[in-house]
This record gives C-alpha cells, sequence and structure tokens, in this order.
C-alpha cells in the first residue's frame, strides 16, 4: 500500500508505517517560538517544572511581531525571549532578521523531511521544502520543550494537481486564494494538502512557499511539495533517498484528488473579512484603496519585491495612496537593495520598513481607520486585523497589489 | 544702528525698515508647517470656527512623519483627519518622504522667511538663514486663518566660532557643549545667532543639528547668515533659483547683542547629555561603560546622509552587541536613497541594525523604537527627558552619530576612539 | 455523567482568533487584563455580558486561524463552561483541550438555535451523551481516549507537572 508525502513523513519520524488515523507520538526536529507567545510559552514551561529544553539545538527563538516595538510594553517579549535564551543555551536566536517563517528555512533550520512545531499557525509553511509543519499553541510548546516529542494524528491527504500555464499576470498566491475559496475556510480542516503538477514542479521556491504558508486559512494541518533540486538548491544540501521518496505514491489513499487547468486561474482577491470570499479582479475594479501592503510571510520574498518593482519601475504611487513594503526578511532587504529592487520601490513612493510581521499581525505598519481600504499580500483580512472593525481588506497577489498602488483603485496587473 | 539676523527677517515680514528687540510686530508669515503631532487637533479648532479660511493655502505644508506607518487605531484615526482635510483644502500634504523639518529644509525653506511650525524644533530652518520658530496649535490656527501673526522681535545671543573640530568631534557636540554652558533656559525667548570664521567649517547638516537643538536652550530661534555651503544644499536641492537675494540677510557689524560667546571649536570634545534634560552634559569618556539596550542614530537633529556616513564608517565590517537594538532611520526619504546607493544601509543592514522608513522613530517615544520599562537608549535625537523615548521609568542619553554607532557596537556608551 | 444548564450566545460561522482576542491587546501580561476585549471587533459589548456558566454556540469552523492560546484562555476565563459549535478549526481545538476548555461538535443544534432566535436561552448539556434545547435533544459523540486522558489530567500543564514529579 503506497502513501502520501505527510505520511512517509511521520512513518520516518516515528519508525514504523503509519496511516491516517493513526494516533502516534512524533520527535521534533525543530520548534519554532515567536516574541508575541514567548511570555506564555516560558511561564507554562515553569509551571509544568521543567527546567531545560529537551535540545537548545533544536530551538528556535524569533522575534518578529513586534520589531522595532511600537508600545513600551512590547519590550517584555523581546527580554523574555533573550533571557530565556541565555539560560537555555539557544543561540538559535533572531531578535531582527525578520520574519520567523521565512527564517526557519531561510537560515538553514528546516530541511525535507523534518517535523516541526511552531506557536503560529503559518507554521503549515515549511511544507514547501517537504517537511511537516504546523501551528501549536503555547502550553503544547512548553510541554514539546520539556519532551521533545508530541502526539498528533496523521492526517488524510487533500492531493491538487495542478498543470499547464499560468497567464502572466497570475502569481501562485492567485492559485492559492482560489483553491481556499474552492475548499472553504474549513475545508481542510486536520487534513494534509499535497500539491503537485507541472505547473507546481515549474514554480519557483518562493510561489511554493507562499501557497504553503495560505494553506492553514483552508483549516489544514499542514501542506507539503516534493523536494526537488530547486528545493535542493534553496535548502543548500543535496537530497538524501529519504528526502528524495517524498512524492505521493501512485497507489496512495487520497481523501480527495481536486485536479486544476492552469489557464483557469486568474487574478483574484479574497473580499472582506473571510479568506475564503474570493472574486475575480475583474470584479472587483475600481474599487479605491487608501494604503496597499506588500509583505509579510506570504508575499515579502525577493520574487515578490522584484514583481512589484516590475509594475511601479518609473512610475508613482497614485496621490494620497499609501504603499507599504516590508521585506520578509534582513537578506531579502539587502538582496533586493543589492539588486535595485529597493530603489525602484523608493523612487515609486513605497514607505518601506525593516522586516518584520508589519501590518500583516495588526500591531504597527501602516495600521488603518474606519472606511479605509487596504490591498495586502498576506495571508489574513479577519475583521479587524489591521485597525478597527470597519476597515475592508482585501487580500492579493504582489502584482495586483502593485498595479492598484498605481491606480489608487483595485486594478488588474 | 544695526540690526542681527533675527531682526532682519522680522522687519521684512512686518514691512519696516528696521525693528529692534523689544518690539511687538504683526507679521506676514512665509510658510506654516504642521506635522501629524497635532494637526487633527488644528483641524478640530479650524472647523470650530465661525465661517474660516484659509489666508493663503500655498503656504501651508503638512507632514505626516510621528506615527508612521501608523502604528494605533487612535493614531490612524488622527491621520485620516489630517489627511482628509488636506485632500479638501489643497493643502501641501507629505507622507512617507520624512521627518517634517528636513522634507522642509530640502524642499521648502529659503533664506529670509518667517516660518511657523507646529513642532518646537522649527528653529532647524536657521541653518538656510530663515527664521523658523515652534507654536502651539492655536497660533497655528490664527495664523493659517489670517496669514499674519504677531511677534516680539526677539534679543539674540551671538555665538562666534573659531578654528575647527578636533577628528572625532562633530556639530552635534558643539551644540551640546553649547546648551551645558548657557542652560535649558539660558536663551528663552532669545535668538541664537552663530558666525565667526569657524562657521565655514561645519557642513550643512551639522549647521542643521546646531539651529534644530537651540529650542533646548529654550531660544525662539536660531539663526546663521547664508553662505556658500547653504547655497550648495539648495543647489543640491534643485532650489538654487529660488534664492531672493534681497531677502539673503546677515548681521550688521554694529548689531546689539543680548551676549556674545566665543567658542574655540578646538576645544570641543565629544559630550553626552545624560538623562533627564538635555543641558545635563558632561564628557563622553565620563559616562563610558554605561550597558545600553538600544541605540539610535535618526531624527531632525542627525538623521542627514552626513550622520550616516559617519555611523557606516564606525561599524564597517563591525556588528551590533548581541541583544542591542541598533535603529538607523534616515531622516528623508531623499537621504534614505543617498544612503541606498552609497551602499551605507547595506552597511548597517550587514552589521545587524535595523534599518527603518524615514520617521521620528525612538525620538518622539510613540512610535516604532520605543524602548521599554528600565531600559537604557543612547540616541541622537531631541530630547532625553523622563519618558521621552518610551517608559517612564527608563533613561535616554544624548550624543552624536559617532558616539551613538560606537556604543551600539560595545554594548555601552563608548566613543568612536573607543571601538 | 455530569450534565449543567447554562445561558446561550449565538455566534456565526468562522469566529476567527482575532475576534475572539485581537493582536493589539495579546501584549497585556495576564488574560484578565485581555478579557473585556474578547470578542470586541464583532460584539464589544459581549465580554462584559458573559457570565460565569454561559455557553456559546456558534457555526462551522470555530476559532479559526492564528495558533494564540490566548483565545480559549481568555473563553474559559470569561466564564464560559462550554462552546458548542458544528465544527471546530484545529489548533484552536488542541489549544482548548490544554486548557481544559470543554468543546462540543453538533451539526443541528446552533441551526436550530439561530431559526428559533433563541439567543439567551438556557440549555442543558449532558457530557458525552446530549444536549437539550426546547424539548428536543441533540446528541454529543464522545472524545477519542488521548484527549479524555489530557481533560482527567486537568489539562496538558497538569499532566506534564504530574509527569515531572511535582503533583
Amino acid at each position: 500500500m503506497g502513501q502520501t508525502i505527510v505520511e512517509k513523513i511521520i512513518s520516518h519520524n516515528v519508525g514504523r508505517k503509519v496511516k491516517p488515523g493513526d494516533i502516534v507520538t512524533v520527535k521534533a526536529d525543530y520548534v519554532m517560538l515567536d516574541d508575541i507567545m514567548m511570555p506564555f510559552i516560558v511561564s507554562k514551561f515553569n509551571e509544568m517544572g521543567f527546567s531545560k529544553v529537551w535540545d537548545p539545538t533544536k530551538v528556535v527563538i524569533i522575534c518578529d511581531h513586534m520589531v522595532p516595538a511600537s508600545q513600551t510594553d512590547d519590550i517584555r517579549a523581546y527580554h523574555i525571549s533573550c533571557d530565556f535564551a541565555s539560560k537555555q543555551g539557544i543561540t538559535n536566536l533572531h531578535t531582527s532578521d525578520g520574519i520567523c517563517h521565512q527564517l526557519m528555512t531561510e537560515a538553514g533550520y528546516v530541511k525535507p523531511g523534518h517535523v516541526v512545531f511552531g506557536t503560529d499557525s503559518h507554521t503549515t509553511t515549511y511544507g514547501s521544502v517537504g517537511a511537516f509543519s504546523t501551528g501549536i499553541g503555547y502550553t503544547e510548546m512548553a510541554a514539546i520543550l520539556g519532551t521533545g516529542e508530541v502526539w498528533m494524528r496523521v492526517p488524510s491527504t487533500i492531493k491538487i494537481n495542478i498543470n499547464g500555464t499560468l497567464a502572466p499576470n497570475v502569481m501562485s498566491k492567485d492559485v492559492i486564494l482560489k483553491i481556499i475559496g474552492d475548499l472553504t475556510a474549513a475545508g481542510a480542516t486536520y487534513k494534509s494538502l499535497e500539491f503537485c503538477g507541472d505547473t507546481i514542479d515549474s514554480m519557483s521556491q518562493s510561489s511554493r512557499t507562499t501557497m504553503a504558508n495560505m494553506a492553514i486559512e483552508a483549516g489544514a494541518k499542514c501542506a507539503v511539495f516534493t523536494p526537488d533540486t530547486k528545493t535542493a538548491l534553496y535548502c543548500d544540501i543535496e537530497l538524501d533517498d529519504f528526502q528524495s521518496s517524498l512524492v505521493g505514491d501512485e497507489d496512495a489513499v487520497y481523501e480527495t484528488v481536486l485536479n486544476y487547468k492552469a489557464e483557469d486561474f486568474v487574478p483574484v482577491m479574497a473580499v472582506p473579512s473571510n479568506v475564503d470570499h474570493i472574486v475575480p479582479i475583474s470584479e472587483l475594479k475600481g474599487i479605491k484603496v487608501n494604503q496597499v501592503f506588500l509583505g509579510s510571510c506570504t508575499n515579502g520574498r525577493l520574487e515578490d519585491l522584484m514583481e512589484a518593482a516590475a509594475i511601479l519601475n518609473g512610475k508613482h504611487v497614485a496621490p494620497y495612496v499609501k504603499l507599504i513594503v516590508t521585506p520578509a526578511s534582513r537578506k531579502i532587504y539587502m538582496e533586493a537593495m543589492e539588486n535595485g529592487t529597493i530603489n525602484v520601490l523608493s523612487k515609486a513612493g513605497a514607505i518601506i520598513t525593516h522586516p518584520s510581521c508589519g501590518l500583516c499581525c495588526g500591531r504597527t505598519g501602516g495600521i488603518l481607520t474606519d472606511d479605509e481600504v487596504v490591498v495586502a499580500t498576506n495571508n489574513r483580512n479577519f475583521l479587524g486585523r489591521m485597525g478597527t472593525s470597519k476597515v475592508k481588506i482585501y487580500l492579493a497577489s504582489p502584482k495586483s497589489a502593485a498595479a492598484t498602488a498605481l491606480a489608487g483603485v483595485i486594478t488588474e496587473a | 544702528m544695526g540690526m542681527t539676523i533675527a531682526e532682519k527677517i522680522i522687519a521684512r515680514a512686518a514691512g519696516k525698515e528696521t525693528v529692534k528687540a523689544g518690539d511687538i510686530h504683526t507679521v506676514t508669515l512665509d510658510l506654516l508647517m504642521s506635522n501629524d503631532g497635532t494637526s487633527h487637533l488644528t483641524v478640530d479648532k479650524y472647523n470650530a470656527l465661525k465661517n474660516p479660511r484659509i489666508a493663503d493655502v500655498n503656504k501651508l505644508v503638512w507632514i505626516v512623519d510621528h506615527n508612521l506607518p501608523c502604528d494605533s487605531v487612535k493614531t490612524a484615526a488622527s491621520h485620516k483627519k489630517m489627511r482628509d482635510f488636506a485632500i479638501e483644502k489643497g493643502i501641501r500634504f507629505y507622507e512617507g518622504e520624512g521627518v517634517c523639518h528636513q522634507v522642509m529644509l530640502e524642499k521648502h525653506v529659503l533664506p529670509g522667511q518667517l516660518i511657523f511650525g507646529a513642532d518646537s524644533h522649527t528653529c532647524a530652518y536657521g541653518a538656510l538663514g530663515a527664521f523658523g520658530t515652534g507654536v502651539g496649535n492655536t497660533d497655528y490656527l490664527y495664523a493659517m486663518v489670517t496669514g499674519t501673526s504677531w511677534v516680539l522681535v526677539p534679543e539674540t545671543i551671538r555665538i562666534n566660532l573659531t578654528g575647527n573640530l578636533p577628528k572625532g568631534v562633530y556639530a552635534r557636540d558643539l551644540i551640546l557643549t553649547i546648551i551645558g554652558k548657557i542652560s535649558a533656559n539660558g536663551a528663552n525667548y532669545k535668538a541664537m545667532e552663530f558666525g565667526g570664521e569657524g562657521l565655514k567649517n561645519i557642513d550643512m547638516a551639522g549647521r542643521i543639528s546646531i539651529c534644530n537643538l537651540c529650542v533646548e536652550a529654550g531660544a525662539k530661534t536660531a539663526l546663521m547668515a547664508v553662505d556658500d555651503v547653504a547655497r550648495a544644499f539648495l543647489k543640491d536641492n534643485n532650489r538654487d533659483g529660488d534664492i531672493v537675494e534681497s531677502d539673503v540677510f546677515d548681521a550688521d557689524s554694529d548689531a546689539t547683542y543680548a551676549q556674545v560667546i566665543d567658542i574655540d571649536l578646538s576645544t570641543v570634545k565629544p559630550i553626552v547629555a545624560k538623562p533627564h534634560f538635555v543641558d545635563n552634559v558632561c564628557d563622553a569618556k565620563d559616562v563610558a561603560g554605561i550597558k545600553i539596550d538600544e541605540a539610535f542614530l535618526g531624527s531632525c537633529n542627525n538623521g542627514r546622509i552626513e550622520d550616516l556616513r559617519v555611523g557606516a564608517a564606525i561599524i564597517k565590517g563591525k556588528k551590533v552587541a548581541p541583544n542591542v537594538r541598533f535603529l538607523v532611520v534616515p531622516a528623508s526619504r531623499t537621504v534614505y536613497e543617498q544612503a541606498l546607493s552609497e551602499g551605507l544601509l547595506a552597511t548597517f543592514m550587514e552589521a545587524g541594525a535595523i534599518v527603518m522608513n524615514p520617521n521620528c522613530s525612538v525620538c518622539w517615544g510613540a512610535c516604532q523604537g520605543v524602548i521599554g520599562e528600565g531600559e537604557t537608549l543612547i540616541s541622537t535625537g531631541t530630547r532625553n527627558f523622563k519618558g521621552r523615548a518610551g517608559h517612564r521609568e527608563s533613561f535616554v542619553y544624548l550624543a552624536s552619530a559617532a558616539t551613538v554607532t560606537a556604543s551600539a557596537i560595545k554594548g555601552e556608551i563608548a566613543t568612536e576612539d573607543m571601538v | 455523567m455530569t450534565s449543567f444548564e447554562g445561558r446561550v450566545w449565538l455566534m456565526g460561522d468562522d469566529i476567527d482568533t482575532d475576534i475572539i482576542m485581537p493582536t493589539e491587546y495579546l501584549v497585556y501580561k495576564t488574560i484578565d487584563e485581555m478579557k473585556p476585549y474578547a470578542f470586541s471587533p464583532l460584539r464589544p459589548e459581549l465580554a462584559g455580558k458573559i457570565a460565569d456558566g454561559d455557553i456559546i454556540v456558534a457555526g462551522n469552523n470555530f476559532g479559526c486561524g492564528s495558533s494564540r492560546e490566548q483565545a480559549p484562555e481568555v473563553v474559559k476565563a470569561l466564564g464560559i463552561k462550554c462552546v458548542i459549535a458544528k465544527s471546530f478549526a484545529r489548533i484552536f481545538f488542541r489549544n482548548a483541550i490544554n486548557n481544559g476548555l470543554l468543546l462540543i461538535e453538533n451539526a443541528d443544534l446552533y441551526d436550530a438555535m439561530v431559526k428559533a432566535n433563541a439567543e439567551g436561552k438556557t440549555i442543558k448539556v449532558t457530557v458525552n451523551e446530549n444536549i437539550e434545547f426546547d424539548g428536543k435533544t441533540y446528541p454529543i459523540v464522545s472524545l477519542p481516549d488521548n484527549l479524555v486522558e489530557i481533560i482527567n489530567a486537568g489539562g496538558l500543564v497538569k499532566a506534564m507537572r504530574k509527569r515531572n514529579g511535582i503533583d
């Protein structure tokens, strides 16, 4: 009997063949702890009676939600993060290098086949390199820190097969938004999404990352891609036999198989205030916007900034419209400086902030007020996420966001 | 009887041949600058007036810089009010272009102008030979509606500079030295006029830094005669053609001064202003070794390209100390792009600094970069008042770009020669 | 079998974690400080009205979104005895169990209560058996054993304390 990718990863981790529905105890290859959860993680860890983390080399602490701090109390999380790292001998500490989900693969921690847990729902992101990764709460994280392991139910898998060539104005963001719309926000709850097909094969590592990142918005436990040569290059490894085997078997059992033709995708947006409320941009044209946000762990990578810059090159954003650009990591920001992307964006009028979660987590980075409209490249448009509950958030691809910033109204690239 | 630069500018604005210190005159304002610190309050007061009108909308410049990007629903609402009003009235409006005073100097301020700014550091404009002064939003509103205001002609303190600053000493150290000397209220109601051979040796960034900080000695304004350095700055910003030669003033040799201070620049040393007053100064070496949590290189006082060059040269190839946050915040988009093209931003990023978009940052204490309870900041900002940079129980030391950068590398207060 | 009665607050589909506990307030040191802001983007007055022993009845995908555990903690701290929904988001479900907040899945109760405009009405819950509303009973599916173990231990913190020989 064949296996899906996630079944192979979990089987490898527990040392025996597993099937969907099995309750297993897995060992964490890495855990990711973010600043905003650190005070709670540490307090639960202490309350549980642990004194030492099971393996400091497998713990990564990342300050990103509140960097730089905009409220004096935010500093508390920063100090708790630094102090815990120092006390536990954790050297994998990033205080201002970018967004956790970008750094976990970019900084060389997560590799294909790993099992990873993070205290943030978008931990599904690392599936883009063929890892099993999922978000958990701080209590559960505290328990893993002490024991190195956690129970889970092996998820069933929805296979998503995409073939063909995407139109030039369609990005992987449009693809995943459309899929979330089809699945609905709860459609993949408890399940794994497995992406395949020649459209996926020809996608960049960055584009795949956007899709894995957003899988949680359909409720998915994880989203996995088969690691290939692009993945190996990005992870700076040669794939071993196990990693090379991370392909869904012909005779694997899937709960559902969804087939898409790449040519059928069009530029779309998720309209207020649900990520699964997907509308083609052609039906939204002309809606006036106040702000555009290009950034986040979903779409703040070099490729995203470059696609936007190509549209903005030599032009200027519409009067009274703010374009806020928040690169996903220090490395990306520096690469974008080096290759001229940042200069193009700045000349076009963009406000470029230090790499962090920025506006996506709603604590800083361009908060809005009643009746304002924002087009954003991040992953959530929930009510009140970026300001008051009367702010309207549209989620879009970097290309659509850039075209919209230029026009001042919702526009297709 | 001769006149000081301040007197000449007020005479021009009042339409008089001569004025003298102590006179009160009605003046016509040339520019009215307002930022997001108070513009929303001005809008409220304006709307409460009976049949309000703006005397000359072309003189108004409104700039969002204090909380940008916006970090709370409250400031988002203030910004919206300000922006909507600016759009409705056709007021020149900047959002994302930089700290207000830097934007004004780059794009609007001209020699001989009399300018009200709803911000205390408006005195920075003296570096271009303009009389800039900070006013509250009620004064601002009156000027906005009538185009005029009244001013008391200030007495002037003349500061004559000779010689040259030693290596590793900057204009920032000079002005902190002067404020320490005359105290935080030593220039109350007065103008501070800088001149002498030594001024020629101070670059434009240094001059702006000096004038900008004069309010910390209580000064109404600060002034410098326009020379080749100032003209070169205007030329670099494509505005040399806008200079009205008849408005370019220097003080008369027989002008009357309340006080004359002579300073030999070669005697100035690296200075630090300790918590919680700008005039609480000491030799930087005397406080070396004090542990810091954050360092800030930026603001309308020290966020110019020259300051960033100083910082980048010191930190190149080195790293920010572990767990120290080093914020680098160019004062304007122009400065940002220049620093980008010179590779300075890359140098700071490589060293582990946090490069923010041009804004007021921690200098204002309610924007990104604030410090927490019990923390210590070393800053190139304008003020070190208690609670200014964030939590009310925190400590701010003011110093030059060089000292701030050196401290970021050491993780404790240090001068340039110590790293 | 344990049973209890409680007053019902009705909420819709996809009640996300940003609604349950907006990011703006996550920085507070304690759950108690966050409590007044629970559900504020949607119903700012609700937190002040919820009383000890009340029950939330909701539609699909309750707790979707972020992994922030403050969401179930704050619901529990408000005094909510249990949340009954058509379905729960995965992370919220784990977090609630780990904190000993009872969650019950039921496909029909929500629609019936919405139809009857029954917010404020009282229902009776018999754990692992059924819910009674308006003379009708709605069955409850029992939880898997491993979850029952955590709940029986009093939540994950207590389970770990026991493991570490503290309790």
